[in-house]
C-alpha cells in the first residue's frame, strides 16, 4: 500500500521533484560551465589567434601559433623526457612499497602506514619542495660532503635533482592506486598459482603484476598528466637551466604577454593528456580485462 | 622489502623534518647548529607583508571551502536524482576539473576573466549614475572561483561515493513510517553523509591554502601565504621561511589527520 501511495505522490509531484533536482546541481554546473568549460572554450578561441602588437590578443583565425610550437621544443624536449622518466621512477619506488602495504605488513599497522603515505600528498607541494632546495642546497649536503672532504659537488639546479623532486612530490599519488588494486587482488589467485608449481617469479607476473595493472596505468597516468604542467619543481630545483612547458605557459602569461602563443601551448598540453588517459585506459583493459582504478 | 619501505618512509619525511628542526636553530645557517630559538617564529610574525597573506590565505581557503562543501553537497544530493546520461556528464566535467593541471585551470580563468572584464567594466561604467563605476578585476573573487571548482568537484566526489553506500533499507522505513522527505533527509540521510561533507571541506581549505599555481595566474595584485613564500625563496632561503614552512606543514598535516579520520567514521557519532 506504501508504494501504491507513493507512485502516487511522486507523480503528482513530479515538477516539484525537478525543481528540486534543479536547484541542487544549479549552483555546481554554473561554477563547472563559467569556470571550467567557458574558460576552456577561451584559451581555444585565443590559440587560434594572433597577438595583438602590444601584447594580448588581437581576433583572427590561424593556425600559425600551433605552427610555432617548435620555438619552445627545448620546453617540450624536457617535459617529455621528464615526465615519462619522472612517472617511471614514481613507479618503481611506489610498486613495493603499496605491494608491502597491501600483502604484507600488519593488518593493524596497514592504515597507519596507508595515511603515512597520503599525508604528505596534502600538504604543500611549495614547502616540501623548498624543503629538497634547503637540503641539496648550498648549506645542505654539499656543506656535509665538504665537510667530509668532496668539495665542489652541485646538486640543486640540475636535471637529477629535479627527477629527485618529482618522485618526492608525486610518489603518494602513484603509491595509493597499485596500493587499491592489489588490496582487491583475490589472494587464493596466489595460492592456487603456487599449488599448480608457478615459481614466485611467474606467479608474480602472471598473475600479481597483471592484475595490477589498471592501479599502475591510474597512477601512471595520473602523475604524468600533473607533471606535464608541473612548474614549481623544474623552476626550484632546477634553478632555471630546467625549463618545463609550465615554465613556458608562466613566461608567456605574466611575462613577455603573448597569449595567443601561450593558449596553442596549454591546448597542446591538454591534447597529450587526454591521449595519455586513453592509452593508459586502454592498455589496462587489454592486459587486465579491468578499466582505470577510481580513487576516490 | 622491509628495509626499502622504511628507506621510503624515511625519503617522505626526513627532509620535512629537517625544515622544522631548523627552523628551531638558533643560528643562521644549518651549519651553526647553535641552540634551540623561536626567534625565526618572531621574526616571521612581526612581518606585516607575510601576516598580510597569511591572513588572505584564510580568508580565501575558508570562502572557498565553504562554497564547495555546499555546492558540492547539493551536486551529490541532485546526482542521485538524474538519468545515468545527465550523471555521466556530469562525471565527466567534475573528473576534469579534478585531473586537468593547476597551470592549464590557472591560465583558462584568467583569460576569461580578462575577457569578461574587458566587456563587463565598459558596461558598468556607463550605466553608473556617478563618478567612480565600479571595476571588476583579479583578487579575492577569482581565486575563491578557481579554488571552489576543484574543491566542489572534490566533495561531490567523496560525498557522492558515500551516498553510494548509504542503506536504502533506513530511507525506505523512514518514509513508511509516514515522516516527510525533510524529516528522512535530516535525520537519516545527513548524519550518515555529514562525516564525508567534513572531510571534503577539510581536504578543499587544505588545497586552497596550499596552493601555488592556479593563484598565482589569477591573483592579479593579492598576495597569498604560498605566492609570498615563493617570491621570498626565490630572492634566497632564509630561516624565517623555514619557520613559515613549519608552521603551513604542520597546520596542513593536522587538517588532513582530521579528514582522514572523518572519514573513516563509518556510522554518525549519536
Amino acid at each position: 500500500m506504501s508504494a501504491g501511495t507513493g507512485a502516487v505522490s511522486m507523480h503528482g509531484n513530479k515538477l516539484r521533484d525537478n525543481l528540486l533536482t534543479a536547484l541542487l546541481l544549479g549552483p555546481a554546473a554554473a561554477w563547472l560551465v563559467v569556470f571550467l568549460v567557458l574558460p576552456f572554450i577561451a584559451i581555444a578561441v585565443f590559440s587560434v589567434g594572433e597577438r595583438a602588437p602590444e601584447g594580448g590578443y588581437q581576433a583572427a583565425f590561424t593556425l600559425a601559433q600551433y605552427a610555432n610550437l617548435p620555438a619552445r621544443a627545448t620546453a617540450f624536449w624536457n617535459t617529455m623526457m621528464l615526465a615519462p622518466m619522472g612517472a617511471l621512477a614514481c613507479l618503481l619506488v611506489a610498486y613495493p612499497v603499496a605491494y608491502y602495504l597491501a600483502l604484507q605488513a600488519p593488518q593493524r599497522w596497514r592504515l597507519i602506514l596507508l595515511a603515512l603515505v597520503v599525508i604528505p600528498f596534502w600538504t604543500s607541494l611549495l614547502m616540501r619542495t623548498y624543503a629538497w632546495m634547503y637540503v641539496l642546497g648550498g648549506r645542505g649536503i654539499p656543506a656535509l660532503l665538504a665537510y667530509v672532504g668532496f668539495e665542489d659537488i652541485r646538486l640543486i639546479n640540475t636535471p637529477g635533482a629535479v627527477l629527485l623532486g618529482i618522485v618526492y612530490g608525486y610518489l603518494p599519488l602513484m603509491i595509493l592506486p597499485i596500493y587499491v588494486s592489489l588490496e582487491r587482488l583475490d589472494r587464493r589467485l596466489l595460492e592456487a598459482s603456487a599449488d599448480l608449481g608457478a615459481t614466485p617469479l611467474s606467479t608474480f607476473l602472471g598473475v600479481t603484476l597483471k592484475l595490477s595493472l589498471p592501479g599502475v596505468m591510474t597512477g601512471f597516468s595520473l602523475v604524468m598528466i600533473l607533471l606535464l604542467g608541473e612548474y614549481l619543481i623544474p623552476t626550484l630545483l632546477g634553478g632555471g637551466k630546467v625549463f618545463f612547458i609550465g615554465n613556458a605557459l608562466v613566461d608567456l602569461f605574466l611575462q613577455s604577454r603573448n597569449w595567443p602563443f601561450g593558449s596553442a601551448i596549454a591546448i597542446t598540453l591538454v591534447l597529450v593528456s587526454v591521449v595519455v588517459l586513453i592509452a593508459a585506459n586502454r592498455i589496462s583493459t587489454q592486459v587486465s580485462g579491468a578499466r582505470r582504478v577510481d580513487l576516490i | 622489502m622491509r628495509a626499502f619501505v622504511i628507506a621510503v618512509f624515511a625519503f617522505l619525511y626526513l627532509p620535512i623534518a629537517l625544515v622544522v628542526l631548523f627552523s628551531f636553530n638558533a643560528g643562521h645557517h644549518a651549519s651553526e647548529l647553535t641552540g634551540f630559538s623561536v626567534q625565526w617564529y618572531g621574526k616571521a610574525l612581526a612581518n606585516p607583508f607575510l601576516v598580510e597573506a597569511l591572513k588572505n590565505s584564510l580568508f580565501i581557503a575558508t570562502t572557498s571551502a565553504s562554497l564547495a562543501a555546499l555546492c558540492g553537497t547539493a551536486a551529490a544530493l541532485g546526482l542521485a536524482r538524474v538519468s545515468v546520461r545527465t550523471r555521466a556528464v556530469f562525471d565527466a566535467l567534475l573528473g576534469a576539473a579534478i585531473v586537468v593541471p593547476g597551470v592549464v585551470i590557472g591560465i583558462s580563468t584568467l583569460v576569461a576573466l580578462v575577457q569578461l572584464f574587458a566587456v563587463v567594466n565598459p558596461f558598468l561604467a556607463s550605466i553608473w549614475p556617478y563618478d567612480q563605476p565600479p571595476r571588476l578585476s583579479l583578487g579575492y573573487g577569482s581565486i575563491i572561483a578557481a579554488h571552489g571548482l576543484f574543491s566542489m568537484a572534490l566533495v561531490t566526489m567523496i560525498v557522492g561515493t558515500r551516498l553510494g553506500s548509504l542503506d536504502r533499507n533506513l530511507v525506505e522505513a523512514s518514509s513508511d513510517l509516514y515522516a516527510t522527505p525533510l524529516t528522512t533527509f535530516r535525520s537519516i540521510v545527513l548524519p550518515q553523509i555529514m562525516p564525508a561533507v567534513v572531510a571534503g571541506y577539510l581536504l578543499a581549505f587544505t588545497f586552497s591554502f596550499d596552493d601555488f599555481i592556479v593563484a598565482f595566474f589569477v591573483a592579479g595584485a593579492q598576495t597569498t601565504l604560498p605566492i609570498y613564500v615563493f617570491a621570498s625563496i626565490r630572492r634566497g632561503v632564509t630561516p624565517e621561511i623555514n619557520a613559515i614552512a613549519t608552521i603551513v606543514l604542520v597546520a596542513s598535516v593536522l587538517l588532513v589527520v582530521l579528514a582522514q579520520w572523518q572519514l573513516r567514521q563509518r556510522k554518525p557519532s549519536n
